[in-house]
C-alpha cells in the first residue's frame, strides 16, 4: 500500500519552470537589473540545496520569494559596504512583487527621488521591515521610515 | 522579465558543480520514439519511452529518489552517444554505469542476469528464472522484467517465451520486435 502526501515535493525542474520568472522579476524590482542575475543564481542554488528538507510544498512561490528577499538584502548590504557609490536600482525594472497589474502606480514610483524610491520598493515590493530597510540603505530606522513616508506622500499627491 | 536560456544553463552548470543535482534529465530522439533519460551521480537510473507521461515519470522519481531533479543533459552525453550507436547497429554492448536504486533486490538479480544475454540472442523467462536460482519463479521473473526501469540498455527485450513466442514488453510489443530485428540484423 502506498501513501500519497498531499504536499509531496514536485521535481525541482517544475518549480524552476513555474517560478523562475517571478523570482527574477522580483529581484530586478528590488535590487536592479545589474545585480538581479547574480542574486537570482544565488536564490535558486540556495533553494535547490534546501529543497529536499522543505516539509511543505504547498507554497513554493512564496518560499522562493522569501529566499530571494534574503539574497536581495544581502546584496543591498554588500553594496552599502562598497567604498564607491554604485548605480541605483534600475528604475525601469521596479515592479510589484505580486506581479499584478498596478494601474501605473509603479511608473510613479520610478519617478520618485532615489532615496524615497529605494525605501518604497524595499518596503512594498520587498516587504521588508524598517530595520531591514535601514540596514539595506545604510541609514537609520527613522530615516528609512521618513523616506517611505515622504515617498508615499508624493505618490498620493501625484495619483490624486 | 523572463529567465533566458543562458541564465538557465548557468544555473544548471553551477548546480552540477556544487553536487546539487541528484537526478539529471535529458531526452533524445530514437527510432523507437523520444527517450527520456535520467541519471544520478552513480549512473543511469531510468529510461522511459514516450508513451509514458514525462511529468509522471519525473514525479515518480522525485518521490522515490529525490526531488532535486533538473534538465541537465550533459550528464547523459555518454549514454546518448552509446544509444545513438546502438540504434545505428554499430554498438553491441553498452558500457555505462547503472544505478539500480529504482529496483528491488529480486528484480535487480533478474535484470543483472538479463544484462548478460548476448546481443542478437534471446533467452526464455524460464532460462532467466533458472539463472537467478528460482526455477519455478518465471512469473516473478516476468514481473521483474516488466518493471525494468532501464529498458534497451538493460536488454529485457531479449527475454521471450519458451518456444519462441515474443512474450510481453513494458514498452509495447512493436518496440520489442523492432529491437530484436535490429539485433538480428
Amino acid at each position: 500500500m502506498s501513501t500519497v502526501k498531499a504536499t509531496a515535493l514536485p521535481p525541482f525542474q517544475f518549480v524552476f519552470e513555474q517560478h523562475a520568472n517571478a523570482v527574477l522579476t522580483f529581484l530586478r524590482g528590488s535590487i536592479g537589473a545589474s545585480e538581479a542575475e547574480d542574486c537570482f543564481q544565488e536564490t535558486m542554488l540556495s533553494a535547490l540545496r534546501a529543497y529536499p528538507r522543505l516539509g511543505d510544498g504547498s507554497n513554493l512561490r512564496g518560499w522562493l520569494l522569501t529566499i530571494a528577499r534574503c539574497k536581495a538584502i544581502d546584496a543591498h548590504r554588500a553594496r552599502a559596504r562598497r567604498p564607491s557609490p554604485v548605480a541605483d536600482p534600475d528604475p525601469g525594472a521596479v515592479v510589484d512583487a505580486h506581479l499584478e497589474p498596478d494601474d501605473g502606480l509603479w511608473d510613479q514610483v520610478r519617478g520618485l527621488p532615489s532615496k524615497q524610491r529605494k525605501a518604497v520598493v524595499l518596503r512594498f515590493a520587498g516587504d521588508k521591515s524598517y530595520p531591514e530597510i535601514a540596514a539595506a540603505m545604510s541609514t537609520t530606522q527613522d530615516s528609512a521610515r521618513q523616506s517611505v513616508h515622504e515617498g508615499l506622500k508624493k505618490l498620493r499627491r501625484e495619483l490624486r | 522579465m523572463t529567465v533566458d536560456l543562458a541564465m538557465t544553463n548557468r544555473f544548471i552548470e553551477r548546480a552540477e558543480a556544487k553536487g546539487l543535482v541528484d537526478v539529471a534529465v535529458a531526452t533524445m530522439d530514437s527510432p523507437v520514439g523520444t527517450l527520456l533519460l535520467m541519471a544520478t551521480p552513480r549512473g543511469l537510473v531510468r529510461i522511459a519511452f514516450d508513451h509514458e507521461n514525462r511529468d509522471e515519470v519525473l514525479g515518480d522519481v522525485a518521490t522515490r529518489l529525490s526531488p532535486r531533479i533538473l534538465d541537465a543533459p550533459r550528464r547523459l552525453d555518454a549514454v546518448r552517444r552509446q544509444l545513438d550507436r546502438y540504434f545505428a547497429g554499430t554498438l553491441r554492448d553498452f558500457d555505462v554505469p547503472l544505478d539500480w536504486s529504482l529496483t528491488g533486490e529480486f528484480a535487480r538479480k533478474v535484470l543483472r542476469r538479463t544484462a548478460r544475454i548476448p546481443y542478437g540472442s534471446v533467452a526464455s523467462y524460464a532460462d532467466v528464472a533458472v539463472g537467478v536460482g528460482t526455477p519455478r519463479g518465471y512469473r516473478a521473473v516476468g514481473n521483474a522484467l516488466g518493471s525494468n526501469p532501464i529498458p534497451v540498455v538493460v536488454p529485457c527485450h531479449r527475454v521471450v517465451r519458451t518456444g519462441g513466442a515474443i512474450g510481453g514488453y513494458g514498452g509495447g510489443l512493436p518496440r520489442k520486435r523492432w529491437l530484436l530485428a535490429l539485433e538480428t540484423g
